[in-house]
């Protein structure tokens, strides 16, 4: 441990200002300005205390941590614990409200890729550009252009605008570019999640030579796998502070018990409703309860309140953590022998499924009451979140037929309670 | 101890062994020289919006070329055949509409896209870092090829009324560069500005076209002056775009034009101020553009 510091982040804090509600865009209009302050001088002073003001939002608290040369480290936490924050601020995209940075070297982020890409160019103009944005210099380019195209696997199209290409073309020329920095300090989003698996791999290799030839890296994913791959050092981030800094297990350790606790789902259901309506889920792996399912195994339990009896179908979804499809599974959708009968009052589904055939990652579930190909009664979307983490996964191969547009896999549900 | 206590500790590093210091509202004193470090972005960003420019119209140099050859021709014929206002000198008409309309349609089109340039690079600047004064520089280079580009009807024009180029000419380098710093300034405004109040771009085509009845586009500043006289005339040039086509008609036709010395002068400090104030309230806004486009 002896490696300079390279990174040096103290007492950092970083504030948003938001106007009024969360959803509101941060900018705004000049006539609104205008209109405020006329309306303003007709009122007190007080009155306009007790109007909506700014509200501060604290992205990042009090955030300290040293990185030494050298050190792969890995930042997890859920969406908005401020992972992506920390990034721009030490990226010097956006600057810290309080404390302070301090950094020794060249550094280049990739918090996105194909930053820049512009569809109307070609893929070799691209490649310029989107070095460029990135901080290359042109010779710098020019000398690793063969590198970039061969390893992008694009080399009959680079004469053709991007626009033409396939998502996973274009993403491959991207990620080909920022694969060939060479900073001192490389700063990474979740950028990993794209692309096919096969190319995935051949990213995360990239990485670990990066990470090999003693470069600094700082790595934000929500892949456990990955993390536990290639960091020696992970920190988790939770509501803007740093919960815990340290080796990468007890960090995956913490950062997985806190998901547990958000698999939960209640409907607001004061509002009126007319047929069946999804009142609330909760998503857990199997307990002692269940012992007799096998390993691997989840249970969900569904409320599904309904005024009137009815025979319906419940459809679950599977995406991963980006909201790709994944998997399609159901209780009469497939078969109509497994249809529903509901009683009028809430009715309390558990229904188990196997998670064998999930690599490990993180998952959402969404579910819906139809009846199936005549109507959807009811839906909730993304509404259960898991993670599965059962250490390194081997290589294998899998091949399923993609059946309904719902995602390459067929999920087997089993209904075991009903009351 | 846990791994937390350790680090959440003021550092004992001292300031000299790192590069850099991020702080809030640090003045950054490599600012001048990162816009230097940049030079390939900058070059970079501009050959693509010019590329994408050319490359998204079907007409793409003809439209460049169209537009103003059809607006010196109504002009010509509105203010020199209807309203039958003098020509500088012995230049004919056309000429004299067309050295203005160069300078003023490069001043319009990159003040246009030098106040847009920002938010429409939102993309940019919320993933990577670099001067953001880069953005409506290469915007303003945009609209410099559009004014080259419309160059070429001003050669042909000269050979077709067979009208003879002076030494003059040399000096047209240097009003080129006032047309640019005096789109720049109001630009890194209003782009500024508009960041912030989105509904400013609606402001961008009313400035223009009300900059176009007060510029001595269509006629010459000459006109104005004799209308105006002198001390009427000063308050005339406190419009920037009056020296600048002022200058650009002096260097293109020679001396049929004559520049008014101390307005002139009034036009430049005009442009000089916009630019500080521009470039000043540019880089004190700077800093929060990735947190609000």
């Amino acid at each position: 441990m002896n490696a300079p510091v390279v990174i040096s982040v103290e007492n950092l804090d970083k504030c948003y200002r938001l106007n009024g509600g969360g959803d509101r865009p941060r900018y705004v209009a000049l006539r609104d300005v205008i209109t405020e302050t006329v309306r303003g001088l007709g009122r007190t002073r007080k009155a306009l205390a007790a109007g909506s003001g700014p509200e501060d939002f604290l992205a990042l608290k009090n955030v300290s941590f040293e990185v030494r040369e050298g050190e792969v480290i890995g930042i997890i936490g859920r969406n908005g614990a401020g992972k992506s924050t920390l990034l721009k601020v030490l990226s010097r995209i956006t600057e810290p409200t309080r404390g302070r940075v301090r950094i020794r070297g060249r550094v280049a982020s990739l918090l996105e890729v194909g930053t820049g890409f512009h569809p109307e160019l070609t893929g070799r103009e691209n490649i310029y550009l989107n070095g460029a944005i990135l901080g290359m210099k042109r010779t710098e380019i020019r000398a690793k252009f063969d590198e970039i195209v061969a390893f992008s696997e694009v080399e009959k199209f680079l004469d053709t605008p991007v626009k033409r290409y396939s998502s996973g073309m274009y993403v491959r020329l991207a990620f080909a570019v920022a694969a060939h920095l060479e900073p001192e300090i490389l700063i990474v989003d979740e950028v990993l999640a794209v692309g096919d698996a096969q190319f995935q791999k051949k990213c995360l290799g990239k990485m670990q030579d990066v990470a090999k030839g003693g470069r600094t890296v700082l790595f934000v994913s929500h892949q456990m796998s990955a993390i536990q791959n290639l960091c020696s050092r992970a920190i988790h981030f939770r509501a803007g502070e740093v919960v815990h800094d340290g080796d990468v297990h007890s960090a995956m350790r913490t950062y997985l018990q806190e998901s547990v606790a958000t698999n939960r789902f209640v409907r607001d259901s004061k509002k009126p409703h007319q047929g069946p309506i999804i009142a609330g889920a909760a998503l857990y792996p199997k307990v002692k309860e269940e012992s007799n399912l096998p390993d691997d195994t989840h249970c969900l339990q569904v409320s599904i309140d309904s005024p009137r009896a009815r025979r319906v179908a419940l459809e679950i979804r599977w995406h991963d953590a980006l909201g790709g499809s994944l998997g399609f599974g159901a209780l009469g959708t497939l078969d109509e022998s497994q249809m529903l009968d509901l009683h009028a009052g809430l009715n309390e589904l558990t229904i188990a499924f196997s998670t064998e055939s999930f690599a490990n990652g993180s998952y959402g579930l969404s579910l819906a009451l139809t009846i199936p190909f005549v109507e959807f009664l009811d839906r909730v979307e993304n509404c259960l979140t898991f993670d599965l983490e059962r250490g390194a996964s081997g290589p294998g191969t899998r091949v399923t037929e993609q059946k309904w547009g719902y995602g390459s896999l067929q999920i087997a549900v089993n209904l075991i309670k009903k009351a | 101890m846990t791994a937390l206590d350790q680090v959440s500790r003021v550092s004992s590093v001292p300031d000299a062994e790192f590069d850099l210091i991020l702080e809030a509202g640090g003045t950054e004193r490599h600012y001048w020289f990162d816009l230097w470090h940049y030079r390939d972005l900058f070059i970079i960003l501009a050959r693509r919006d010019i590329a994408v420019r050319y490359k998204q119209t079907a007409v793409g140099v003809a439209w460049a070329l169209l537009q103003p050859f059809l607006t010196m021709l109504i002009m010509t014929v509105i203010f020199g055949k209807v309203a039958g206002l003098p020509s500088d000198g012995t230049a004919p008409y056309p000429i004299m509409v067309f050295a203005a309309l160069l300078p003023w349609m490069f001043f319009s089109s990159a003040l246009t896209s030098a106040s847009q340039s920002l938010v429409g690079n939102a993309n940019l600047i919320s993933k990577v870092y670099f001067p953001r004064l880069i953005i409506p520089v290469s915007a303003i280079v945009t609209s410099f090829a559009d004014f080259l580009v419309s160059f070429l009807i001003l050669v042909v024009m000269m050979a077709w009324y067979g009208f003879a180029l002076g030494w003059h000419l040399l000096a047209l380098p240097f009003f080129v560069l006032v047309a640019f710093l005096a789109a720049l300034g109001p630009g890194l405004l209003i782009t500024a500005l508009n960041v912030k109040y989105r509904d400013f771009r609606y402001v961008i085509p009313f400035l223009v076209q009300f900059g176009l009845y007060i510029s001595p586009v269509g006629f010459s500043s000459s006109v104005i002056k004799e209308k105006l006289g002198s001390g009427l005339f000063l308050l005339y040039s406190l419009n920037p775009m009056v020296g600048v086509i002022d200058g650009f008609r002096w260097a293109i036709l020679g001396d049929n034009a004559s520049i008014d010395l101390p307005g002139f002068l009034l036009s430049l400090g005009c442009v000089g101020l916009f630019l500080v104030v521009g470039v000043w309230y540019f880089r004190k806004t700077e800093k929060s553009f990735a947190d609000i486009v």
